[in-house]
């Protein structure tokens, strides 16, 4: 019997994360990267890109890892993974291992899966390995501090999309890359957020318990390139959701399914407000900025009810 | 027995692998060594091995899968060639780094640009500082046998090193010869079983690999590095004797042709190494006190042994089918004269760029080496140390049709 997914017996499993890491106060990455493995009851390895989580966790001679960890490089999380996965099986089928119910993880940030890891992570899930995907989203490079990256935000400043008198931060509208993986006809692909844990975690088993490649997207917070206080961690993420510029989805078989749709949908200021990256937005003669923003926010939650079923 | 057979180079190779049956091979294809993981691919399919192959999307994830499943707990190998060694640099150095035991065979072949699929040194030369142990086959039977050697030298406790083993491009991987090939219970006997270290699969004994390494560790792992790649070179010895009394072909780290009382001598690495012989040869039926040197291990250096085996020559020309753009002269080179140095050796040394995307090596070129050597033991004076052997000199016409 799979662990309730409950706060109180969530509690009695042990953290396969240890406390004592190293990332920032505040960061969502530590707290999507316990309630992924919290999830899961089966032995765990772990595949994680270059970044923050990796630099946070494991500087030498120490390690937060209770599980069988690897880090190679920034862009082979998913092959790294794949090289794991078929070990396992190789050595299974032969009869030099014996078989358990063992799941395969890579965490990377979205430097790591938008940009140079996603070259890796298409072969991956095009050769079906059986593993699962995590990318913690931040929207930019925090690890080498605040660059954008192909799923910064349009108009958000980053130290490489600066609000400068020409150019207000960047000039490009962020990656679907939940949809583009979701076009490799995976069996399983969803977008989470950390402050609806049940359904992070629900996506989790469905995501191990894949028969091939699973991906899961989720946003997470940085409270130093998103610029708020580090206890507004879980509401960024809400209003991200709420705005409708976060949809929790996700898509099974082919299969689209909205899985959370907000009461009210909130206008996009109000995720932008709290957050120092957008602030520049707020000056009169960039306020056309929000507006395209916010029809972009529209145009593809449109699309997505569509392909939901639920326009 | 091991029976003889015509194969070339690149099955042979493939045919090694067959017989080391690895646990994983990932792989990617590159002229010229595509064959390699063609033939490898039919074994796969037709279940003559029981490897897991890994059809990845780019050598950058050949070598990220490999170093994960060696990492995991298995035998691993992947093949490439050239640009491929080139895109998979950042990880190439990872796998020796994180002292994983993978082999890789690596089919020569120049660099672009301008692109060109032929032979030359540039690929695994530009990757000599990363850690690799290299070792490098004159022919079909070296490429096949250096391959079977490598699964023991890189597994050895005291090494644990990844393996790259070198054969030239078309020449040897293309080209049918005779090959012996030993009994597949033979190979099996002689690499043994895999013995995993920390594996990751050992999920009831956590490790943690490639953890963020600061100033205050960083050094003495690589100390701990580099005294592994030094221990190699035993390891490089002991296999080959070991192989040479299974199969009766021994090896060493390096070979010497008619050398003990040569007055000069050429040195050369792989196949070149076949047509200098012959001129060797030739030459001593005219008298000439001509001989040859054939480092097989590069990676180690073996600089005491090139030392003892070329210090009371005249003069030594080596031959360096990469050039090493803007130093002292070709990689080869350089080494043999920081060996000299070091070792208060005065020989003189020059050296001969070469056969760069598969120019063609004659044996006329490599005769007019020696009478070079001649030259300068007889005048003293060396008039070039770097010279570019078979190249048009001065401002070429490019004539085009009107």
């Amino acid at each position: 019997m799979a662990t309730a997914l409950k706060l109180k017996e969530l509690s009695k499993k042990e953290e396969r994360l240890a406390p004592g890491h190293r990332l920032c106060a505040g960061c969502a990455a530590p707290i999507i990267v316990r309630q992924v493995l919290l999830a899961i009851d089966e032995p765990v390895i772990v595949a994680a890109a270059t970044g923050c989580l990796e630099v946070g966790t494991t500087i030498y001679p120490y390690t937060a890892w209770r599980i069988p960890w690897i880090h190679n490089a920034f862009e082979n999380a998913a092959s790294t993974l794949s090289g794991i996965e078929t070990m396992y099986r190789s050595l299974v089928k032969q009869g030099k291992m014996k078989e358990r119910d063992m799941k395969f993880v890579a965490f990377a940030g979205d430097g790591g899966t938008y940009d140079i890891g996603i070259q890796a992570l298409s072969g991956v899930l095009e050769r079906g390995h059986r593993l699962l995907y995590i990318c913690y989203d931040n929207q930019a490079y925090m690890n080498t501090g605040i660059q954008r990256s192909g799923a910064t935000p349009y108009g958000a400043w980053t130290t490489t999309s600066p609000a400068g008198k020409v150019i207000p931060g960047k000039p490009q509208h962020r990656k679907d890359l939940t949809a583009i993986v979701a076009a490799h006809g995976i069996p399983y692909v969803a977008q989470a957020s950390p402050h609806r844990f049940r359904d992070l975690m629900q996506k989790v088993r469905k995501g191990v318990g894949a028969d091939g490649p699973a991906f899961i997207n989720v946003l997470s917070s940085c409270n130093r390139g998103w610029r708020h206080p580090t206890d507004t961690t879980l509401e960024m993420s809400r209003l991200a959701v709420d705005t409708c510029f976060w949809p929790l989805y996700e898509v099974e078989k082919r299969e689209w399914k909205l899985n959370y749709r907000p009461k009210e949908k909130l206008p996009i200021e109000e995720f932008l407000r709290p957050q120092g990256r957008f602030r520049h937005l707020f000056q009169e003669e960039n306020k056309h900025i929000i507006e395209e923003l916010q029809a972009e926010v529209d145009r593809r939650w449109e699309a997505l009810l569509k392909r939901t079923g639920e326009a | 027995m091991g029976r003889y057979v015509a194969l070339d180079g690149n099955s042979a190779t493939a045919e090694a692998m067959r017989q080391i049956n690895p646990d994983v091979v990932a792989a990617y294809p590159i002229t010229p060594q595509t064959s390699i993981v063609q033939t490898f691919s039919e074994f796969v399919a037709d279940g003559l091995v029981d490897t897991e192959f890994i059809t990845v999307e780019s050598e950058h994830s050949a070598m990220s899968a490999c170093i994960g499943a060696s990492a995991a707990g298995g035998r691993v190998m992947t093949a490439t060639s050239s640009a491929g060694l080139a895109f998979m640099w950042e990880v190439v150095y990872v796998a020796a780094s994180t002292r994983l035991p993978i082999v890789m065979p690596v089919v020569n072949r120049a660099l672009s640009a301008p692109i060109n699929i032929h032979c030359d040194h540039s690929d695994s030369m530009g990757a000599r500082d990363a850690g690799w142990i290299q070792l490098f086959s004159e022919n079909a039977q070296e490429a096949y046998d250096n391959t079977i050697q490598a699964v023991q030298i890189a597994e050895r406790e005291e090494v644990r090193l990844p393996v790259m083993v070198m054969s030239d491009g078309f020449i040897t991987s293309h080209a049918v010869e005779r090959v012996e090939i030993e009994e597949d219970e033979a190979v099996k006997r002689f690499i043994g079983p895999f013995r995993p270290t920390y594996p990751l699969l050992d999920i009831d004994n956590p490790v943690t690999y490639g953890p963020l390494d600061f100033y205050d560790f960083y050094m003495e792992h690589k100390r701990q590095q580099a005294e592994a790649i030094e221990r190699a070179k035993e390891a490089v010895i002991e296999v080959g004797e070991e192989f040479g009394k299974t199969f009766g072909r021994p090896y060493g780290l390096l070979e010497g042709y008619k050398l003990d009382d040569a007055e000069v001598a050429v040195v050369v690495l792989s196949s070149t190494a076949g047509t200098a012989r012959g001129v060797v040869d030739d030459l001593r039926g005219r008298g000439i006190k001509a001989g040859l040197l054939k480092p097989r291990c590069f990676r180690p250096f073996p600089s005491q042994e090139i030392v003892a085996s070329l210090r009371d020559k005249a003069v030594v020309g080596v031959m360096d089918r990469s050039d090493s753009f803007g130093a002292l002269g070709g990689p080869l080179f350089m080494e043999i004269c920081a060996a000299f140095q070091a070792h208060g050796v005065r020989t003189k040394v020059v050296d001969y760029i070469f056969g760069l995307g598969g120019r063609d090596t004659t044996p006329d070129q490599i005769e007019s080496v020696f009478r070079d050597l001649l030259q300068i033991a007889e005048t003293g004076e060396i008039e070039r140390l770097v010279n570019w052997l078979g190249v048009r000199e001065g401002k070429q016409e490019v004539v085009t049709a009107a």
